[in-house]
């Protein structure tokens, strides 16, 4: 691997670029693997990663059945936070954050975390009595998250809103300074490269049309429109389209699959220094490096794999931003899109063994994937090695919800009286 | 926003109706009788169909009435609308309308 | 600076001269130049400088496609928008226009220092570098990069301006108003079909009106499209709309569209709004969105003064302005010989012409070679020159590989064209899919996903009379596929012109590749190189391509650049362009203003504001309001003086010791009737309602199937046959959802009907032990003493004359009655209650007094101590749950063995060790002092007051194993240290509860 850095960039420049070599190498796919991660996405790339770098599984491929990073990694709104609620949530999270910190150093590839501060907005007393529960839990869990008062919420993003004869004003935010925003495009390379380096393969436009499981039930082979490739450890890291691999081998998860989508406006000079988010009036912004105006919103209504969205959905979140920033009315969208998000009864995860010897599964990020990356992908690596969960994810299992432990997410912040 | 036909009402703006889920998990009839997985697959387990999808919509700024259809997830097409309590079309042939 | 403006032509109003300033200097055009045409037209040439390496940039397109000359308008300090195209603002009298991206001026900027950097900075450089240290990229490289970047600046000031919505439906929705979508929308409207057209630009007739000298049917385009217009306002049943862009395909047919009203007027009328998003749900959509000239990419290819063919066309016979005078035409085109002999006939020397065909032969040849221009065949540029200009171009022939007969030509415009590209973006939008057309070198739509159809050049029809003919012909298979028929007329063309086709991608060169840099996309200055780099490093996926380039990803979306990257990527692979593929078209088609989305959803008007029919008077006495839902809630009512703390005590003892009043109106009131009534309630709620007696009411608890604490009320048997059901104010529609629900589809056999009767009461809560002695006089019909009404008791009646049905109920703990009246009558009945209270100093009491209150009392907010895991037996509310009843919804997961571990968070009281000290809801509870991060917690505080009637402090909380651990101290960490507190049950005042039975 070519290392990155300003010297190699410098030394090229006298060069022309001339010696740069491929990212991930191009290869066919192999008979067998020790290990097969089936989505090539942020979370599937990091699990093939992190099976050949803290496993030593290097006999690892990676199957993708377009181009890497084309899912909801590159659909996203980049936002990265872990002040959840629940300790279990709180530790996923903060794994994946503490991945974060380090994670341009460790790939060798600068993915651009910038922690510029998530403010979650409070609208009402009921928000804000949320907003006290999450920042008192979170302390007793090491994460950061801090109260603002509304002026303080305007003194860290200088455009708010914070009058209060809005029909829904700011009563205050919950700001986590660790938390922001990195360059999901690079994370996706950034893992396939580092990977690439130590082994995996990284097979695109190979998709996955069957699971083979030998006489015992357990994992023999996987059938892929590049052939049959023999394996006895397989992860799913599919996203939106977990519940059709899975079905492949007869498992059922308790996933629904829903439109979400997402929209920048044209570039403009610096304006949003941070990451503001409102649950309550559903709208989500932030500002690229590049400039763009990054927004994002709830889910559609209805179940769907089209990768797009209803206009009235968007027009929902573009009224929520316009009430909280009114200089932004003028601005203009210049982009919109949807992916697919799968969606777990309790918006919790599931990192798990299946009920399939060998098979594994990493699913229902909901619309919280991108943040997890590199947590996720580090616990399904962790999980395939040794066939049992590491701590962090023992909670997040399949079988949570037939016992009743779910991790509610979403009704922890339900609306009140 | 799609267009849906309300199998009482006719054909309506999806801003009238409420997404209701899959349809045809039918509640036990006697909840204590099921085993654990039974009720976990009434509870939380669903299709989550990539192609025709049979689904409950409500029409809840019309005649507040449930009813069923047949969408294509893939393309958002609907197949068919149908009352609750019928059963589901037989499509003539896949992907065309009837 | 020369003055560009030919004598005469265009379709610009010379008698009416526009004063206008860029960048503060004061410049003149005409009614119906845009910004760009009467720029050039007073000789401007650098409009901008680009996104990346602040290179300068002139304009190089007329219409939406512009990568380059983006500008921002000021109309006041309020109104100001940056990114705009030049291209498409129309002149006004008084336009104030700046440039953007540069300082300290247009023509000198400081960071074009970046263009000297480049071997540094080729595509995604970023991901290589500014790693080490590990914060600096945060603290120190990002700050820069972003500054660097962005375009223009948003606007600061909140915007005044109003956009408006409107809803259509129609038969045949035309998108765009060149040749073909006016002949469709003519033969359209002919059959009756209701047709809407629109078109981006301020007039209609697109192309045509780039065509003075040609005729159709023997007219000349001007009286053709005049008369066309005439005709089309002239039919009832044709709505058209100029300035508006399609700029979504959603699906079944709705397309947004994007009408601008104001931008144009010098002095927009207060009324008007700004803008409108139009959605349209059309029967047939006809897409008539033309194509759109590509350039050549070749080094140099990007300084001010090189232009488009077809643009520099556009100038000369829209605008009257000659792009340069002394001109080169580097073509790959026939199409583009039009320009150069039109620009010639007016009088502009052209230089010369640089086929890039090697093979160019016929008619546009033989005509520019008989007016006297040069031709050059199978030529290549190897460069060009100028500072702030395009001076000299560099062509040589190009011929096996190697480049001779190279030579220096001078000029002041360059112009380019590498044939067109079908705009297919709103088809691809609607999912239908393309299929590259080799002969045309060109996607063109082929399959439908929704009823729709293209005609003209965007399906890659060439040729005014067949464009013509073929949006007449799709006009007329619209509207009869919508149900009106017609038959198609036939047009005539007579005009100079000539194919459209021409080569995608970079322009060869001798190998190995030049060094200057060849651009592909303008905006986001992505050149060969750029593209070749990516490829290198083995992204060979065009969407891979795109992202890590950023070609086609600035505020053009690619327009003029796409083909051209995606053909030197099919090159560079040694693959066919339709193996490499495509990117996704995105809606929208151009950037369209946050505004219009909003629309009226603005102020109070974003949400519905729901109130009381009290409000008003609880406005009056100054009550301080919460939101609850979409409901404002009287949370206190402070008297002069009282802080939050203060007007609560003042309630809360006020409800203790004597009498208090208060709006519950928005509690959610479902009535429940039929003769399976009871059954029903029975099957829903963990309660039991068939042994209920009329005349009484019970507390009911709803669980979701999962066996936790949905939503909970009070339930009132009014009849045999008919309930009162009462749910949470946020809860009520969702309540009401699940029941019908349940009832629709789980047991369409029980004979029982729902309304939702929120809206048809109000409710007012007379509360305290003078309650009773406040009613009395006011009620007819009604005995209320405890024995005929006791505790849960419920009777109907009158009060004040207004029929009233009366709970005997109390979420305070004291004696209490809910007075229902019908809504209108609700605020004369409040009144009369307040002026009988008087003599007993009844006062009006909030929110936030009756949550002090029912916590004194240990009674539960659905959302406050519950958060959606939470069951009844956890809540302490195990009592409630009828065990004789076989089944009810919740049960089922209630048996589950977890349900039942002694671990499970369950409601307790705790009281501050030190009474004064008032718990933050939310905080944490641990078991022991001295941890640090992380911590075990073992709960949480889910509501914290001050109680004046105790006068000290009191909280709830969900504990672990909570009810085991009353009589422990515990231990709530907060910043500043810890809090000791005493685990207690959760009824703090009056336990035996002798105070409600009064």
């Amino acid at each position: 691997m070519r290392k990155f850095s300003g010297w190699t960039l410098l030394k090229e420049a006298f060069g022309g670029q001339q010696g740069w070599t491929p990212q991930w190498r191009r290869v066919a796919p192999q008979a067998e693997y020790d290990a097969i991660i089936i989505g090539g996405g942020g979370h599937g790339l990091a699990a093939a990663y992190y099976l050949a770098s803290e496993h030593g599984i290097t006999r690892t491929a990676v199957l993708e059945k377009g181009w890497i990073g084309g899912g909801n990694t590159g659909r996203n709104t980049t936002i990265i936070r872990s002040n959840y609620l629940f300790d279990e949530s709180a530790a996923l999270y903060d794994h994946a954050l503490k991945l974060w910190e380090d994670l341009s150093q460790v790939l060798n590839y600068n993915v651009m975390f910038s922690p510029r501060g998530v403010m979650m907005l409070a609208h009402t007393v009921h928000d804000v009595q949320v907003a006290k529960r999450h920042i008192h839990a979170n302390r007793g869990n090491g994460v950061d998250n801090e109260w603002l008062s509304p002026e303080e919420a305007k003194a860290y993003c200088p455009p708010l809103n914070i009058e209060r004869n809005i029909r829904y004003p700011v009563l205050g935010a919950a700001l986590q300074r660790r938390g922001g925003t990195a360059r999901h495009d690079a994370v996706a390379w950034g893992y396939a490269r580092a990977a690439d380096a130590i082994g995996v393969d990284i097979i695109e436009n190979c998709e996955v049309t069957g699971l083979v499981r030998d006489a015992s039930g357990a994992m023999e082979a996987v059938q892929t429109s590049r052939g049959l490739i023999r394996c006895r450890r397989v992860g799913v890291s599919a996203a939106g389209n977990t519940s059709v691999v899975l079905g492949l081998a007869g498992v059922r998860l308790p996933l629904e699959s829903f439109p979400l989508q997402a929209l920048v406006s044209e570039p403009v000079k610096p304006v949003v220094p941070c990451v503001v988010m409102s649950g309550s009036i559903h709208a989500y912004i932030s500002q690229s490096d590049k400039g763009e105006l990054v927004i994002g919103a709830g889910t559609d209504a209805y179940t769907s794999y089209t990768q797009r969205g209803a206009l009235h959905v968007n027009s929902h979140t573009l009224s929520a931003v316009c009430e909280l920033f009114p200089a932004f009315r003028r601005m203009r969208m210049l982009r919109n899109w949807g992916g697919i998000v799968d969606v777990t009864p309790d918006r919790s995860p599931i990192i798990a063994r299946t009920p399939v010897p060998g098979l594994y599964v990493n699913c229902g990020w909901g619309t919280g994937g991108f943040k997890a990356t590199p947590g996720a992908g580090h616990l399904l690596a962790w999980t395939m090695a040794r066939d049992e969960p590491h701590p962090i994810n023992a909670p997040f299992t399949i079988e949570r919800f037939r016992d009743g432990h779910l991790i509610d997410e979403a009704a922890a912040a339900a609306v009140a009286h | 926003m799609l267009l849906i036909q309300c199998p009482y009402c006719g054909l309506r703006p999806e801003l009238e109706f409420a997404y209701a889920g899959q349809a045809h998990v039918a509640r036990p009839a006697d909840p204590s009788a099921t085993t654990p997985d039974q009720w976990t697959e009434f509870l939380y387990l669903r299709d989550n169909t990539r192609g025709i999808h049979a689904e409950r919509w409500r029409h809840v700024r019309g005649c507040a009435r449930f009813f069923n259809a047949l969408r294509d997830t893939t393309t958002d097409q609907f197949l068919a609308t149908y009352r609750a309590g019928e059963s589901m079309p037989v499509l003539q042939q896949a992907g065309q309308k009837p | 600076m020369s003055g560009r403006r030919i004598q005469q032509g265009g379709r610009v109003d010379r008698s009416r001269a526009i004063r206008f300033t860029f960048d503060g200097k004061g410049y003149s055009g005409f009614a119906g130049d845009t910004l760009a045409s009467a720029l050039l037209a007073n000789g401007v040439q650098v409009f901008g400088r680009s996104f990346k390496y602040h290179r300068p940039r002139g304009v190089i397109a007329a219409g939406s496609e512009e990568p380059n000359a983006l500008v921002t308008v000021m109309r006041d300090e309020a109104r100001c928008t940056p990114n705009l195209r030049a291209t498409q603002v129309e002149l006004y009298d008084g336009l104030v226009a700046r440039s953007q991206n540069r300082w300290p001026s247009l023509d000198f900027d400081v960071q074009a220092v970046n263009d000297l950097l480049s071997p540094l900075l080729p595509s995604a450089f970023y991901y290589k570098t500014f790693m080490w240290p590990r914060a600096a990229w945060h603290k120190l490289y990002e700050p820069v990069i972003r500054r660097a970047a962005g375009l223009g600046e948003s606007p600061t000031l909140p915007d005044p301006d109003r956009y408006s919505q409107r809803f259509a439906h129609c038969d045949v929705l035309v998108v765009g108003a060149g040749p073909a979508g006016l002949a469709a929308a003519l033969t359209a409207s002919a059959s009756g079909a209701r047709v809407m057209l629109c078109d981006e630009q301020p007039e209609f007739g697109g192309s045509l009106l780039d065509e003075p000298a040609a005729t159709i049917d023997g007219a000349t385009t001007a009286d053709w499209i005049r008369d066309s217009m005439a005709t089309l306002r002239s039919r009832a049943n044709v709505t058209l709309l100029t300035r508006t862009t399609a700029f979504g395909y959603f699906p079944h047919n709705l397309i947004g569209l994007n009408e601008r009203i104001t931008e144009h007027l010098p002095a927009p009328a207060a009324d008007m709004p700004r803008e409108r998003l139009w959605q349209v749900r059309a029967a047939r959509v006809l897409i008539a969105a033309g194509s759109i000239e590509r350039p050549l990419v070749f080094p140099g290819n990007d300084r001010p003064g090189v232009m488009l063919a077809s643009a520099a066309r556009t100038y000369l016979h829209r605008y009257g302005v000659a792009v340069g005078q002394n001109v080169v035409l580097v073509t790959g085109s026939d199409a583009a010989y039009a320009a150069a002999l039109d620009l010639h006939a007016a009088g502009v020397r052209v230089a010369l012409i640089a086929d890039v065909r090697a093979d160019a032969t016929g008619a546009p040849l033989d005509l520019a070679r008989q007016a006297g221009i040069e031709v050059v065949t199978g030529a290549t540029v190897l460069g060009t020159r100028g500072r702030l200009g395009v001076r000299e171009v560099t062509i040589g022939v190009l011929a096996r590989g190697t480049v001779n007969d190279t030579r220096r030509v001078k000029c002041d415009a360059l112009l380019l064209s590498g044939g067109y590209t079908p705009s297919v973006h709103l088809f691809s939008q609607s999912r239908g899919k393309l299929e590259f057309n080799e002969a045309r070198q060109a996607f063109l739509p082929s399959v439908s996903a929704e009823p729709e159809s293209s005609a003209g050049s965007c399906r890659g029809i060439d040729g005014y009379t067949q464009v013509l003919n073929d949006g007449a012909r799709v006009g007329a298979a619209s509207a009869l596929a919508a149900g009106y028929s017609v038959a198609a007329p036939e047009y005539r063309v007579q005009a100079l012109e000539f194919g459209m086709h021409g080569l995608p991608g970079v322009l060869p060169q001798a190998s190995p590749l030049q060094p200057a840099r060849a651009f592909v996309d303008f905006q986001n200055d992505v050149t060969s190189k750029d593209l070749a780099l990516a490829m290198r490093e083995g992204f060979e996926s065009v969407e891979h391509i795109k992202r890590y380039t950023t070609t086609g990803m600035a505020t053009d979306q690619g327009k003029t650049s796409n083909m051209n990257a995606l053909a030197f990527v099919a090159g560079e692979l040694g693959r066919t362009i339709p193996k490499v593929g495509l990117t996704t078209f995105r809606m929208p088609y151009t950037p369209v203003t946050f505004g219009i989305f909003a629309g009226y959803d603005r102020g109070d008007l974003f949400d519905p504001v729901r109130t009381t029919s009290m409000h008003d008077w609880a406005v009056q006495q100054g009550a301080v309001f919460e939101d609850v839902g979409q409901w404002k809630r009287a949370r206190y009512f402070p008297r002069s003086g009282e802080d939050m703390h203060a007007a609560v005590d003042r309630e809360c003892k006020a409800v203790r010791t004597g009498v208090g009043m208060f709006d519950a109106s928005t509690l959610g009131t479902i009535e429940v009737v039929g003769p399976d009534a009871a059954t029903f309630l029975s099957r829903l709620y963990v309660n039991g309602f068939s042994t209920l007696a009329v005349g009484r009411s019970r507390y009911g608890i709803l669980l979701r199937d999962d066996g936790f604490i949905y939503d909970d009320g009070v339930i009132a048997r009014i009849a045999g046959e008919r309930f009162h059901v009462t749910t949470t104010t946020g809860g009520a529609a969702r309540v009401f959802g699940m029941m019908e629900d349940y009832l629709q589809t789980e047991w369409p056999d029980l004979r029982c009907w729902l309304t939702s009767t929120t809206e048809q009461w109000a409710v007012i809560a007379v509360q305290g032990p003078r309650a009773r002695d406040v009613l009395a006089p006011l009620v007819s019909d009604v005995d209320l003493s405890a024995a005929a009404l006791p505790h849960l008791g419920v009777t109907q009646g009158r009060i004040c004359g207004v029929p009233m049905r009366l709970f005997r109920m109390s979420f305070t703990g004291e004696l209490g009655y809910e007075v229902n009246v019908p809504a209108d009558y609700g605020l004369a009945v409040w009144e009369a209650i307040h002026a009988a209270g008087q003599p007993h100093g009844i006062t009006p009491y909030g929110t936030e007094t009756m949550h002090v209150l029912r916590a004194e009392k240990g009674y539960i907010i659905v959302g406050q101590e519950t958060d959606g895991t939470v069951t009844p037996d956890d809540a302490g509310l195990g009592w409630a749950i009828a065990k004789s009843k076989p089944d009810f919804v919740g049960k089922r997961s209630l048996a589950r063995e977890t349900m039942h571990a002694p671990d499970r968070k369950q409601l307790v009281g705790l009281l501050t060790v030190d009474p004064k000290v008032v718990l933050e809801e939310g905080a944490q509870i641990v078991a022991t002092p001295g941890q640090h991060a992380p911590m075990k917690m073992i709960g949480h505080v889910t509501s914290s007051y001050h109680s004046a009637v105790l006068g000290r402090s009191i909280a709830l909380a969900l504990l672990r194993g909570g009810r085991a651990r009353i009589g422990e101290t515990l231990y709530v960490p907060m910043p500043g240290g810890e809090i000791a507190v005493q685990v207690t049950a959760t009824v703090f005042y009056d336990v035996e509860g002798a105070r409600l039975h009064g």
